[in-house]
């Protein structure tokens, strides 16, 4: 029997191309589902978890799971946008891709905010959603949804698989084009027939896509011109994102900027990819970022952007941020590229590639006389709360850093919460700060702390996974608990419950004139002890600091199940320092008593 | 064309400091793009790039897609509007998406141009002579023929067709179709 491939890639395969391959995936002649050519392809990609939901255009697949006893673990979620939440924690808390497994219809939709959430904070995941049989397609037949159609513009790159002889290299190619470049979602649609239709089974070694390059090394004349800005400049500053870490560069920025003496501010994305704790440490800039971080930026002479995007909540308004300063953008999406902020040496390429080839261009510098103004921004206005012996969100991240020595995987929802960890948290290592930045998904933080759980408990590793919460977005992805119990996960949530929609309470009082319109949740919000108990976790709840330090002792105790700790807190606490959306960078809002004029 | 000033805010301030005049430059003007893009012959490639140019909020002024020598590979010919930055947005974000297997921009080089034009005019018997006298001067084709309308074939550049329309539009224009514009390089 022939195997008659696409006219892409060669099929130079045998057998020993599989790891670990069983025997009777070496017989090139043998016929199989649709489905099983699916489960087989995800061995062979390495897949070692999948989070799914099954349903009805997805039943073979399931049937034949049930069958095979495939070489991976599947994670049965209670909601599509959790399992899609989760494989993206799992995603970033190892750097291998995320997969996800759902139905046609509803079960793509469900996803579709997991899907939007990855394509902003380039998270490498691949969904897998059913379809109905390729007959009815267009038919508006029972749970038909053109999730091609619907994602469309949320994924780097999505398939529909029309022949079951195209699977296999679809699988490969939605792997490669996930994990590759700059990281981003896949989505690969899979009609019901073609799942059922037989095919030999033969998974590709290579991939071949003419109009697919992956940036590697920069190119030499840009380089030399980045290390002459460098050695030109008198304050030079890294500014460093999210790529970073999905580049794994963490340890030879640190090295490089220790060896310069270079000053460090990192994105949200990119705390952990420089010791927090280093003197050279500006910590978070932009929005809620440090005021010594913005001076730093608003004053420096050069940027050397590093993986990052110039987002508006790092900028603020464009036309005043970094007056003085040239700019280095070292990046591997070209359209980042002068997009917000014009480059003035523009390095496209791998950050890690990039990086080894600055570091022996770069000497030492003398940057003493600049360090020591940004100390001095830095006794101007440090991070701090007020210290009354109430309990306060603040002081519950502290304890949990001191708990954990910031030796763990940190994962938050969005809103007051995930700014004031990003502040008080002090993160050391890369891929321990783990959040929804770009698209701001509340409900994101439970689900992804599962998915990195799975994640550390996959590679062996004992750092414990905290999930820190509001108690909005808490309750949206509640429901995953019971997933977690269920696979014994010692997760620690902490849910710091002001019974208020903190962050945009927040707004609401500074630029709303207190109207506060919609945001009180204290009628709604369940007993956070009894909702845990329900989902067979453990529930604690906290009303002091001495109470706090007590039921955080205590859940660290518990190593066979989630605790879920709740911290209640006062409703009017805000996160300063602040620069207002669309303000100069300069002009933050530092306590309440500023005036309140940015209306 | 507006001729708006686009410098980044950046280069605005570092004028402004340099004590420089900030004046619209040549670069910062709109103009009109002639983008060629090959792709995949896939109506999946297709709909990913119109769909780069709505979701981004680019403008398409004319697009015509058609297969090349190769059965694989469509070939898109894309008229577009903007500034410089603009257009160099435009270029990485075509180049970014995996169906896309080569960009180019022909603004700047010499090139070809054709556009193919169908249009159905109403004539009477006063008017029929001075169509066809319109229609000599720009080399048109008289395709069909019935008692009350004639319809010309017209190729040419865009702006030939441009004019042409515009001189027919004094008669009974019923129907106009445009191809929109194909275009190629100039070998030196």
């Amino acid at each position: 029997m022939t195997y008659d491939v696409h006219t892409k890639v060669q099929p130079v395969v045998t057998g020993d191309a599989l790891p670990e391959a069983r025997p009777e995936l070496t017989t090139k002649s043998q016929y199989m589902s649709g489905a099983e050519i699916l489960l087989r392809s995800l061995e062979a990609e390495g897949v070692k978890v999948v989070f799914g939901y099954p349903g009805g255009a997805v039943i073979k697949v399931y049937d034949e799971m049930h069958r095979i006893k495939p070489r991976f673990e599947h994670i049965l979620v209670r909601h599509e946008q959790g399992g899609t939440h989760a494989a993206e924690g799992y995603a970033k808390a190892t750097g291998k891709v995320g997969t996800v497994l759902v139905t046609s219809g509803p079960g793509a939709t469900n996803t579709v905010t997991g899907i939007a959430d990855a394509y902003m904070d380039s998270v490498p995941i691949v969904v897998f959603t059913g379809q109905v049989p390729t007959g009815l397609i267009g038919n508006d037949a029972f749970q038909e949804c053109d999730a091609i159609g619907v994602t469309r513009s949320i994924t780097k790159h999505s398939y529909l698989v029309r022949d079951v002889s195209d699977l296999a290299r679809t699988v490969k190619e939605a792997y490669h084009i996930a994990r590759t470049g700059r990281p981003g979602p896949v989505l690969v649609d899979l009609p019901k027939d073609v799942l059922l239709a037989e095919a030999p089974f033969l998974y590709p070694e290579t991939v071949n896509m003419r109009g697919y390059a992956v940036p590697g090394e920069g190119r030499p004349e840009k380089l030399q011109r980045a290390a002459q800005m460098i050695a030109e400049s008198e304050r030079p500053l890294f500014y460093v994102g999210g790529g970073a870490v999905n580049s794994d560069s963490s340890e030879l920025l640190t090295d490089i900027a220790r060896y310069t003496g270079i000053p460090v501010t990192t994105t949200l994305h990119g705390l952990g990819a420089f010791p927090e704790e280093d003197p050279l440490a500006l910590r978070m800039l932009g929005m809620h970022g440090t005021w010594w971080a913005n001076q730093a930026i608003q004053h420096c002479d050069l940027i050397i952007a590093v993986g990052a995007r110039f987002d508006d909540r790092v900028t603020g308004k464009l036309d005043s941020w970094a007056p003085h300063a040239k700019v280095i953008h070292i990046e591997i999406d070209q359209s980042c590229i002068s997009k917000n902020v014009f480059a003035d040496c523009a390095i496209l390429g791998d950050v890690r590639s990039v990086l080894e080839q600055l570091q022996p261009m770069v000497g030492p510098k003398d940057t003493t006389k600049w360090l020591k103004q940004i100390d001095v921004w830095r006794q101007e206005c440090p991070l701090q709360y007020e210290q009354d012996g109430k309990l306060r969100a603040q002081g519950v991240i502290e304890q949990l850093r001191d708990k954990t020595g910031g030796d763990a995987i940190v994962i938050t929802d969005v809103g007051q919460h995930q700014m004031w960890t990003a502040q008080y948290f002090r993160f050391l290592y890369a891929r321990t700060h783990i959040t929804s930045g770009g698209l701001g998904t509340m409900g994101f933080g439970m689900p992804a702390a599962m998915g990195a759980a799975l994640g550390m408990r996959e590679i062996g590793s004992s750092r414990p996974v905290v999930c820190i919460s509001g108690d909005g977005g808490f309750v949206m992805n509640a429901q995953e608990m019971s997933v977690a119990a269920a696979h014994k996960l010692p997760l620690k949530l902490a849910v710091i419950n002001n019974r208020f929609l903190g962050m945009v309470r927040q707004w609401q009082e500074l630029f709303h004139k207190e109207r506060y319109s919609h945001t009180d949740l204290s009628d709604t919000n369940p007993d956070f002890v009894k909702l845990a108990e329900a989902h067979h976790c453990v529930g604690l709840s906290a009303k002091t600091p001495e109470e706090a330090q007590q039921i955080i002792d205590e859940a660290w105790k518990v190593t066979d199940r989630p605790v879920l700790m709740e911290f209640q807190v006062a409703k009017e606490e805000m996160v300063f320092p602040m620069v207002p959306a669309g303000a100069a960078t300069g002009e933050m809002i530092t306590d309440r008593i500023t005036p309140n004029s940015f209306v | 064309m507006a001729d708006t000033l686009v410098l980044t805010p950046q280069q605005i301030i570092r004028k402004k400091a340099a004590g420089e005049p900030i004046q619209p430059d040549d670069s910062a003007m709109t103009r009109r793009h002639m983008i060629v893009v090959l792709v995949e012959n896939s109506i999946g490639a297709f709909i990913r790039v119109v769909n780069m140019f709505s979701a981004r909020g680019f403008n398409i002024d004319s697009i015509t897609v058609g297969p090349t020598e190769d059965p694989n590979v469509s070939r898109m010919n894309i008229a577009t509007a903007g500034n410089s930055r603009i257009i160099s947005q435009i270029l990485r974000q075509l180049s970014r998406l995996v169906d896309t297997i080569e960009v180019t921009d022909l603004t700047t080089t010499d090139f070809v141009e054709r556009e193919l034009c169908l249009l159905k005019v109403c004539y009477t018997k006063d008017s029929r002579s001075e169509i066809l006298d319109v229609s000599n001067v720009f080399r048109g084709k008289v395709v069909d023929i019935t008692k009350k309308t004639m319809t010309f074939e017209l190729r040419g550049p865009s702006q030939k067709i441009d004019a042409f329309i515009d001189m027919m539009l004094s008669h009974n224009v019923v129907e106009v179709a445009r191809s929109g514009r194909v275009v190629m390089q100039r070998d030196a």
